[in-house]
C-alpha cells in the first residue's frame, strides 16, 4: 500500500476525499440507480444459452398421447386418488399433516391446518433407485387447479409405459398448496425446521435431481407462465428456465414470464419499458422473500424446481393440453437424462425477458456503487475525527455510543417477538380480530420507536457532543454496509431496494440538518415506507392499480404474510427488517435528534 | 481494580449463562469457524465415551486432544460450561495481571529513562502517565472477555479457552519472573498444540533482559541462563509426556494429536490457509507443502526475535499472533487471544495509518464468514472458492494488521 503509506500522498489522497467526498457520492448513487435500470436494455444482457451438457445433446422425440382427466376437486379426494394413482401402476403413499398458524391467516382463511398429502413413485424399470423427479400439482379446495391433478394423473399413466426412465418420477399432489409442499420435504429429507407435525412417509425414492409444480385451472391455455422466484429470493439454476422456454418455442407454445410476453422491439421506448417492468417485477417479488409457487420450498434443499401456471387470456391461438403434456414430457425426458445436479449454468440473475438475462457480474455493481457511498462517508467521518477515537474512547463517550445501539436494538427485538406473543391480550382490550392485532402492534411498535431519541437523552446525564455523534453514525455507517452486503449476497433484490431507500437518508443525516424536513424525510424513506411504495409499484406493473386506501389495506396483509411466511416456512425479510434494518434506521433517528 | 474486574466477571458470566440456556449454544458449536477438529467439545465427548468402553480413545481418529485434557473432563465433565466460564475468567485475570506487571515495568524503566534524560524532547509527548496506564489492565481484560469471537468459542465449549489458559498464565509467570513456573506452563501449552514452542524465545529474552544479562553468544552468563531455561522446559515436557504414557498406557496420543497438527489429515474448512491447499494438491506434493507450511509458522522467530530483543513481551504478541495465522486449525478462540493485547499499546494508536481499513476489512469478513457458508453448503448457489475468499481476505487483514502494529517499536 505504497500509495497509502506515504504521508504526502496519503494527505493529498485524504484531502481529495474530504473536499469531493458529497459531489462523489451523488454521482455513485445517480451511478448506480441508471447503471440497474439500464441492465433491461437489450444490448447489455446476455442471450441466454444451455450450459449443462447433459440437456443439451440429447435429443428427445415427443410422442406423448395423453388423454385428459377433468377431476374436480372440492377438498382433497384422497380416496379417489390413491385409487387412480394405483390404478396407473405407481406406488402410492400419504401423509397427513398438521400445523396451528400463529394468528389466522386472512388471505387464505385458514388457522387450524390439517390436511393430506397423496404421492404416487413411478419405479424407473431398469435403473437402482438412487435419483428422483418430483411432479407436482398443488389441490386447492375449489377448482382452481383441478386440471393439473388430471394433467398430472394422465402423464403418470403415459410415463409408466415407457422404458427409458432412469431415475424415479414422484408424482405428488399436496394439498393446503406451501404448507403441505413444506410438510412432505421435511419428511422426505428427515429435518423439522419449521415445527409442523408430519407423519413420515412410507415410501422413498432417493435423491431428489430436478421438481416441476404445474398449476392449471382451465383446459384451455393460451399461454404458460413460468415462475422462477423462491423462498427467499432464491432462484433455480437458469438451466431450467432455458430448458423451459427451448421446449415452448419447439412446440409452439406461448411462454410468459411474470404474467408478459416477449417483445422484439428493444430498441424502442416501449420495448425497454416492457423489459424494465418486466425485471422490476422480478426484483419485488424475489425481494419479498416469499415462495411464489409451490417450487420454492424444494429450492432450500438444493433441488432445482420451477413453476408453471396455464393462463388462459383471451387470444384467437389456444393450446390444447395434449401439447401441454408433450412439452412436460419433453422436459422430464430431459431431467432424466442429468447425470449431475443442475449446476453448470447461474444460479443468481435478473431476468428482462426469457431469452435475456442478467448475470451476478453485471447487477452487483450498481449495488456496489450505492454501498461505496456508506463506506466514503464512513472514510470521511474517520479522518475528521481523527484517528484514536476507536478503540479507547473516554467513559462517558462510549456510553453514549452504545447506548443507542443497544435501545435500538431492543426496540427490533420487540417489533420482532411482541406482534405475535401480545395478540391474545390486544383481541381482549381492542375490538380487532387477531390477525389485525397482530399487524397494528406491529406498526405500533415501529411508530413508538419513532419517539425514542426524546425519551434516551432525557436519561443520559451527560449531553451529546459533537464527537459523540460522529462516532455514532461511523459505527452505524459501517454496521449498515455490512448488513446491506450480507443481505445483497443472499437476496440481492432485498438488499439493493432497501439500499436505494436508505443509503441517501443515512449518508447524508447530520444533526445539523433542519429537523422538521429531515425527519419528514426519513420517515418517508424508512423501511416501512419502502415497502408500502413496492406494493404500489407493484401493483401498478401488474396493470392492477389500487388507491391509497386499497394500497393500505394490501400493504397491511403483505406484513401479516411477512410474520406467517418466516414462522410457517423459514423466510427471513421479517427478521432481517425487524432485528436488523429497524434498529439501523432507528439510530440513524437518534443522530437526527441529538441534542 | 478489584470491584470493576469482578463487575466484568459477572457480566461475562451472565453473558456466557444465558447463551448456554439458549437455543444458540448448539448452533454456535456446529459453525466451522468457532470449532476444528482438534478442539470440538463434540469430539470431546466422544473420545470420554471410547474411554469409558475400555477402548483407546484415539481409536478411530475422532478424538485429537492430549490425554490430560481427557482426564480432566473425565471429572468434570457435568460441569463443562462452569468449567469454560472459570477458565475464561482465569485468562482474563491472568491477562489483567500481567498486563499490570509490564505497565508498571514500563513506567518503572520511564522514570529512570526520564531522570537520566535520555528522551529527546518531542518525544514527551509519548510518555505515559500513571493515569492513563491504570485503566489498561481492565481493558485488556474486557478486550478479552467482552470479545464476541471469546463469547463464541466459550459457548460452543472449545478446548481453545483452555489452551488461551494456559498461554495467559505463562504469561503471567513470565512477567513475574518466575522461570520455573513459566517453563512448566511453557511445556504444558507444548503438549497442548505444538505452536507455543516459538514462545521460548521471547520467555528467554525476557528473563535474560530482567536478570540483565546480556545477549551475547559468548558470554558465558547467557548460556548458562539458557541452559537452565531450556533444561526445565524440555524436562517438564519430557515429564508431562511421559505422565500421559503412564494415564494410557501407551503412545498413540503422539500420532492421533501430534501427528494430526502436523501432517493436517482433516481438511474441514476453517478460518486457516491449509484446508483449500490441500484439498487440491496433488499427493506426491503434499509431504512438500506441508513442510513449506508448517515452517512458514516458525520461521518467524529467528529475524523477529533478532530485531525485537529489546522488547520481549511485545515479541510475545507477535508470536502468539502469528501462531494463530499459521497454525494449521485455528479457530476464532485464538484470534481473540491476541487481540486482547491490543489496549496496552493503545498510547501508540496515532501511529497506526491504515488500521480503519484494516478493522473494516476484519469486521466485514467476520460478517461474511457465515453468509457464504450458508450460500455454499445450503444453497448451494456458491462453491468452496468463495468461502475461501473471505478465509484469505481475513488473514489477509490479520496480517495487515500485525505489519501496521508492528511500526509500534
Amino acid at each position: 500500500m505504497g500509495l497509502l503509506s506515504d504521508p504526502s500522498r496519503r494527505k493529498v489522497l485524504t484531502g481529495l476525499l474530504t473536499r469531493l467526498n458529497t459531489p462523489i457520492c451523488i454521482v455513485c448513487y445517480l451511478a448506480g440507480i441508471v447503471w440497474f435500470m439500464g441492465l433491461a436494455f437489450e444490448p447489455f444482457t446476455l442471450r441466454t444459452y444451455m450450459s449443462e451438457n447433459a440437456m443439451g445433446s440429447t435429443m428427445v422425440l415427443l410422442r406423448g398421447a395423453i388423454m385428459m382427466l377433468v377431476c374436480f376437486c372440492s377438498g382433497m379426494p384422497v380416496e379417489w386418488l390413491v385409487k387412480a394413482m394405483q390404478s396407473r401402476g405407481l406406488e402410492v403413499f400419504t401423509q397427513s399433516f398438521s400445523r396451528k398458524l400463529p394468528f389466522p391467516d386472512e388471505n387464505k382463511e385458514r388457522y387450524m391446518v390439517r390436511g393430506t398429502n397423496v404421492y404416487g413413485i413411478l419405479r424407473a424399470p431398469r435403473a437402482p433407485r438412487t435419483e428422483a423427479l418430483v411432479i407436482s400439482a398443488p389441490c386447492s379446495p375449489g377448482d382452481s387447479n383441478n386440471q393439473a391433478v388430471g394433467l398430472l394423473l394422465a402423464l403418470a399413466q403415459y410415463f409408466r409405459n415407457q422404458v427409458y426412465w432412469a431415475k424415479d418420477i414422484i408424482f405428488l399432489v399436496n394439498e393446503h398448496d406451501l404448507m403441505g409442499t413444506q410438510a412432505w420435504l421435511e419428511a422426505y429429507h428427515h429435518t423439522n425446521i419449521t415445527g409442523m407435525e408430519y407423519s413420515p412417509l412410507q415410501g422413498r425414492a432417493g435423491s431428489i435431481q430436478a421438481a416441476l409444480s404445474l398449476e392449471l385451472s382451465s383446459d384451455v391455455i393460451t399461454s404458460l407462465d413460468l415462475i422462477l422466484e423462491g423462498l427467499n429470493g432464491q432462484l433455480p439454476n437458469l438451466d431450467l428456465a432455458n430448458l423451459f422456454y427451448a421446449f415452448c418455442q419447439k412446440l409452439g407454445v406461448l411462454c410468459t414470464i411474470q404474467g408478459k410476453l416477449q417483445r422484439n422491439d428493444w430498441d424502442t421506448a416501449e420495448g425497454y419499458t416492457h423489459a424494465a417492468q418486466t425485471m422490476m417485477l422480478m426484483v419485488l417479488k424475489q425481494a419479498c422473500g416469499r415462495s411464489w409457487g409451490d417450487h420454492g420450498l424444494f429450492l432450500r434443499y438444493h433441488i432445482e424446481a420451477a413453476s408453471v401456471r396455464g393462463i388462459n387470456s383471451f387470444r384467437h391461438y389456444k393450446t390444447d393440453a395434449a401439447t401441454i403434456g408433450r412439452l412436460l414430457e419433453g422436459m422430464v425426458r430431459k431431467l432424466n437424462n442429468l447425470l449431475e445436479r443442475l449446476h453448470q449454468s447461474y444460479f443468481f440473475y435478473l431476468l428482462p425477458s426469457l431469452s435475456r438475462f442478467v448475470s451476478i457480474g453485471c447487477y452487483m455493481l450498481a449495488f456496489g456503487l450505492l454501498v461505496v457511498i456508506l463506506l466514503l462517508r464512513a472514510l470521511d467521518l474517520w479522518v475528521h475525527l481523527g484517528a484514536p477515537a476507536l478503540a479507547a474512547p473516554s467513559g462517558p463517550g462510549v456510553l453514549t455510543v452504545l447506548t443507542p445501539v443497544v435501545i435500538s436494538h431492543l426496540t427490533g427485538v420487540a417489533l420482532y417477538l411482541l406482534p405475535v406473543h401480545l395478540q391474545e391480550m390486544a383481541v381482549e382490550h381492542f375490538p380487532v380480530s387477531e390477525t389485525e392485532a397482530v399487524v397494528l402492534t406491529a406498526v405500533a411498535i415501529y411508530t413508538a420507536g419513532l419517539a425514542l431519541p426524546h425519551n434516551t437523552q432525557r436519561l443520559l446525564s451527560g449531553e451529546g457532543t459533537e464527537q459523540g455523534w460522529k462516532v455514532l453514525k461511523l459505527t452505524a455507517l459501517l454496521y449498515l454496509a455490512v448488513l446491506l452486503g450480507c443481505t445483497a449476497l443472499i437476496n440481492f433484490s432485498l438488499g439493493f431496494i432497501l439500499a436505494v431507500t436508505l443509503v441517501p437518508i443515512t449518508a447524508s443525516m447530520t444533526p445539523h440538518m433542519p429537523k422538521a424536513l429531515s425527519a419528514l424525510v426519513m420517515v418517508l424513506l424508512s423501511p416501512a415506507f419502502t415497502v408500502l411504495y413496492c406494493v404500489f409499484i407493484y401493483q401498478e406493473l401488474i396493470e392492477a392499480p389500487v388507491s391509497v386506501s386499497e394500497g393500505w389495506m394490501l400493504f397491511l396483509s403483505v406484513i401479516s404474510q411477512g410474520i406467517l411466511d418466516h414462522a410457517l416456512y423459514g423466510s427471513l425479510v421479517y427478521p432481517l427488517l425487524a432485528l436488523f434494518i429497524y434498529p439501523c434506521w432507528l439510530m440513524f433517528w437518534n443522530i437526527l435528534f441529538w441534542s | 481494580m478489584a470491584a470493576p474486574l469482578t463487575l466484568l466477571l459477572i457480566v461475562a458470566v451472565t453473558i456466557r449463562a444465558v447463551l448456554f440456556r439458549s437455543s444458540w449454544a448448539e448452533l454456535i458449536s456446529e459453525r466451522v469457524e468457532v470449532v476444528s477438529p482438534l478442539n470440538a467439545w463434540k469430539r470431546v465427548v466422544e473420545g470420554l465415551a471410547l474411554l469409558d468402553l475400555g477402548v483407546s480413545p484415539y481409536s478411530g481418529d475422532v478424538f485429537h486432544e492430549t490425554p490430560f485434557m481427557i482426564y480432566l473432563f473425565h471429572f468434570v465433565v457435568d460441569y463443562a460450561e462452569i468449567v469454560f466460564m472459570v477458565t475464561d475468567g482465569i485468562t482474563a485475570v491472568a491477562l489483567y495481571l500481567s498486563i499490570q506487571t509490564y505497565n508498571k515495568n514500563v513506567f518503572r524503566k520511564q522514570k529512570y529513562a526520564l531522570e537520566s534524560d535520555r528522551y529527546p524532547a518531542d518525544c514527551l509527548e509519548l510518555l505515559r502517565s500513571p493515569k492513563e496506564m491504570f485503566y489498561i489492565p481492565l481493558k485488556v481484560a474486557m478486550f478479552y472477555l467482552l470479545n464476541p469471537f471469546t463469547i463464541l468459542s466459550c459457548v460452543a465449549k472449545s478446548t481453545c479457552g483452555l489452551n488461551n489458559a494456559i498461554i495467559a498464565l505463562f504469561i503471567l509467570c513470565t512477567l513475574k519472573g518466575s522461570a520455573l513456573l513459566s517453563g512448566i506452563l511453557l511445556a504444558l501449552a507444548t503438549y497442548q498444540s505444538i505452536y507455543p514452542l516459538t514462545l521460548f524465545a521471547p520467555a528467554l529474552l525476557f528473563f535474560l533482559q530482567r536478570l540483565y544479562i546480556p545477549v551475547n553468544l559468548r558470554r558465558s552468563s547467557f548460556w548458562f541462563f539458557t541452559l537452565q531455561y531450556a533444561f526445565i522446559y524440555v524436562g517438564s515436557l519430557v515429564v508431562i509426556t511421559g505422565l500421559s504414557f503412564f494415564l494410557l498406557g501407551s503412545w498413540d496420543f503422539i500420532p492421533s494429536v501430534y501427528g494430526f497438527i502436523f501432517s493436517v489429515p482433516d481438511l474441514t474448512p476453517n478460518i486457516g490457509l491449509f484446508w483449500y491447499f490441500f484439498a487440491e494438491m496433488f499427493e506426491h506434493f503434499r509431504l512438500f507443502f506441508i513442510c513449506v507450511f508448517q515452517i512458514n509458522v516458525f520461521f518467524y522467530t529467528i529475524p523477529l526475535s533478532i530485531k525485537l530483543k529489546e522488547h520481549p513481551v511485545f515479541l510475545i504478541f507477535m508470536q502468539i499472533a502469528i501462531i494463530s495465522i499459521f497454525k494449521s486449525y485455528p479457530t476464532v478462540g485464538d484470534v481473540a487471544l491476541y487481540m486482547a493485547f491490543l489496549p496496552a499499546w493503545s498510547h501508540l494508536y496515532r501511529f497506526l495509518r491504515n488500521i480503519f481499513l484494516v478493522s473494516c476489512v476484519l469486521l466485514a469478513c467476520s460478517a461474511l464468514f457465515p453468509v457464504l457458508w450458508h450460500l455454499w453448503i445450503y444453497a448451494g448457489s456458491a462453491n468452496s472458492n468463495f468461502y475461501y475468499a473471505i478465509t484469505l481476505l481475513f488473514n489477509f487483514g490479520q496480517v495487515k494488521s500485525l505489519n501496521l502494529i508492528s511500526h509500534f517499536t
